[in-house]
């Protein structure tokens, strides 16, 4: 265990997640889980016209899940519901610049749970 | 949780590997520039080389109550496990016999090699054990069987810290023929071992667990034990095992033996109890592995539900404090460990734990550091969790 393994802004993330916690009635919310390690992700968005007016997450995961977690938070925020939906595990890992390889797969939460979340606000 | 820059390093994953004693690096050093002959030679260099290894033989042996024809030093403690599993396996293939012993909780050199013979032929048992990671002594006698050729048990634990019963498994190998191998890396200088008094027939030593160098290994194999060499070359240790002696780290493990004291395992089983009684009170915290005196001097092991061990001990390490989880999360394979499988840690929990292993060298006021630094890791970490715990029967 070493903090070299992870760069500045993923432990920034880790240790100050941002958007963090329970939402009072949200709009939205998804759980999605890790099949490799059994770690769990969930998202909740608040909505205003077709835009995520708030959004919040809670994980138990890794240090890399919960910093993907939160920088996913930050990158919905304000977004349309469509340009939200467009966002990728592969974008969430760039913009926290490198994450070691067999860690990659916690960063698949991420986008998945928010993607989910903005599908079950369209079956409403 | 904030700390001052200058703070050392908190070591507390000894069970890893230990900082080598001072006293130890001041007896190798001579053997690097000076008395660096070769044991083999028989000039007066080698000669030298070759007293200081005989000395050495004979503190590890007597640290044992074995003769010292009955030590071979080897690599480390992964070659001395390989080489019972191979060299007592395939020397004896010819009796017919061809089933080993073993346990779910074994370290991996153990595990790894019994597969591997398994694919040459071999049948292996592996035990269970209850849920503080006891091995049953007449489970082991209820899988001897006629095919049995050895029984192969870790004594003390690398994760959990249980402390086998092996004298009365010896009792059992004994009496019913069976060669019976001890492991003892983690317990070495810890818990007593007696070879005459546990009826050992193999023990498996290493030196850097105990403030001596790495790559340094030692097994004890009782006269009239039918195994073959692993390694062959320019026999060795009286053919047994080809190789120049590691001459140096041989004397610095025998220096480490030397240092061990009894005063040192009350000092860490105290910091131990300490730590056991303070991270207890944590909610939601589970010790693995049992309490008292069956459990290694320098051993915690705890599941903090809800929260993931590769994050717990990245905390950790930014609080500059170094520990260790079985989680999967943070080793290559992404198995999660395979001892807190076997205690019936369930599947939902089993990425959760932390290790935290001691040294003679910990102080209390390290101890309180760390109490206090996991206390709020394990709050900040919960907060961020989406499991819900009841408090005081109250969800939060
Ligand atoms: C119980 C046990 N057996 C074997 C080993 C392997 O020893 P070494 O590191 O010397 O190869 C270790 C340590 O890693 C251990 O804890
Ligand atoms: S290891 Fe489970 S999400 Fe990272």
């Amino acid at each position: 265990m070493n903090n070299l393994v992870y760069n500045k802004n993923v432990l920034d993330h880790f240790q100050n997640p941002r958007n963090m916690g329970v939402m009072e009635n949200a709009d939205a919310e998804a759980t999605v889980g890790n099949p490799t390690c059994g770690d769990v992700m969930k998202i909740m968005i608040k909505v205003e016209g077709d835009r995520i007016e708030d959004i919040n997450f809670q994980t138990m995961g890794c240090v890399a899940a919960i910093a993907t977690s939160s920088m996913v938070t930050e990158m919905a925020k304000g977004k349309s519901l469509d340009e939200a939906k467009k966002i990728t595990n592969k974008d969430v890992a760039k913009a926290l610049g490198e994450l070691p390889p067999i860690k990659v797969h916690c960063s698949n939460l991420a986008a998945d749970a928010l993607k989910k979340a903005i599908e079950s606000l369209n079956k409403k | 949780m904030s700390l001052s820059i200058n703070m050392e390093k908190i070591y507390l994953d000894n069970a890893a590997t230990t900082k080598v004693d001072e006293r130890v690096l001041k007896a190798m050093q001579p053997f690097f520039l000076e008395k660096f002959g070769n044991a083999s030679s028989q000039h007066s260099l080698g000669q030298e080389a070759e007293m200081a290894l005989e000395e050495s033989r004979d503190v590890i042996a007597k640290s044992i109550r074995a003769k010292s024809d009955e030590i071979f030093f080897t690599s480390s403690g992964t070659e001395s496990n390989n080489w019972v599993i191979k060299g007592v396996g395939f020397e004896n293939l010819a009796s017919g016999k061809n089933h080993i012993i073993t346990t779910k909780i074994e370290h991996d050199c153990i595990l790894n090699s019994c597969r591997w013979m398994e694919k040459q032929g071999f049948e292996i048992t592996y035990l269970d054990v209850d849920k503080e990671g006891f091995v049953n002594p007449s489970d082991v006698r209820n899988a001897i069987s006629d095919k049995t050729l050895l029984v192969s048990v870790i004594h003390g634990n690398n994760e959990i810290g249980t402390i086998q019963d092996i004298e009365t498994i010896g009792k059992i190998c004994r009496d019913k023929g069976v060669y019976f191998h001890v492991d003892a890396c983690q317990s070495y200088t810890k818990v007593p071992i007696d070879v005459r008094k546990q009826n050992l027939d193999l023990v498996t030593l290493n030196a850097h667990k105990i403030n001596g160098p790495k790559g340094v290994g030692a097994l004890y194999i009782r006269e009239g034990v039918k195994i073959s060499p692993l390694i062959h070359g320019g026999n060795q240790e009286s053919k047994m095992r080809s190789g120049t002696e590691n001459i140096h780290g041989i004397v610095g493990f025998a220096k480490a033996v030397k240092i061990s004291s009894s005063g040192n395992i009350r000092k860490m089983a105290k910091l131990r109890d300490k730590l056991i009684r303070e991270i207890s009170k944590i909610p939601h915290s589970k010790l693995n592995g049992p309490e008292g005196d069956k459990r290694l001097c320098n051993n915690i092991n705890f599941l903090f539900e809800a929260v993931e061990g590769e994050a717990v001990g990245a905390y950790l390490d930014i609080n500059k404090i170094c520990s260790s989880t079985g989680s999967a999360c943070s080793s290559h394979n992404l198995k999660p460990s395979h001892v807190l499988k076997a205690i019936g840690v369930s599947p939902m929990n089993l990425n959760s734990s932390i290790r935290l292993s001691l040294s003679k060298d910990n102080t209390e006021k390290e101890i309180d550091y760390v109490i206090e630094t996991l206390r709020n890791i394990i709050f900040k970490l919960r907060k961020v969790s989406p499991f819900k715990l009841k408090y005081d029967g109250k969800e939060k």
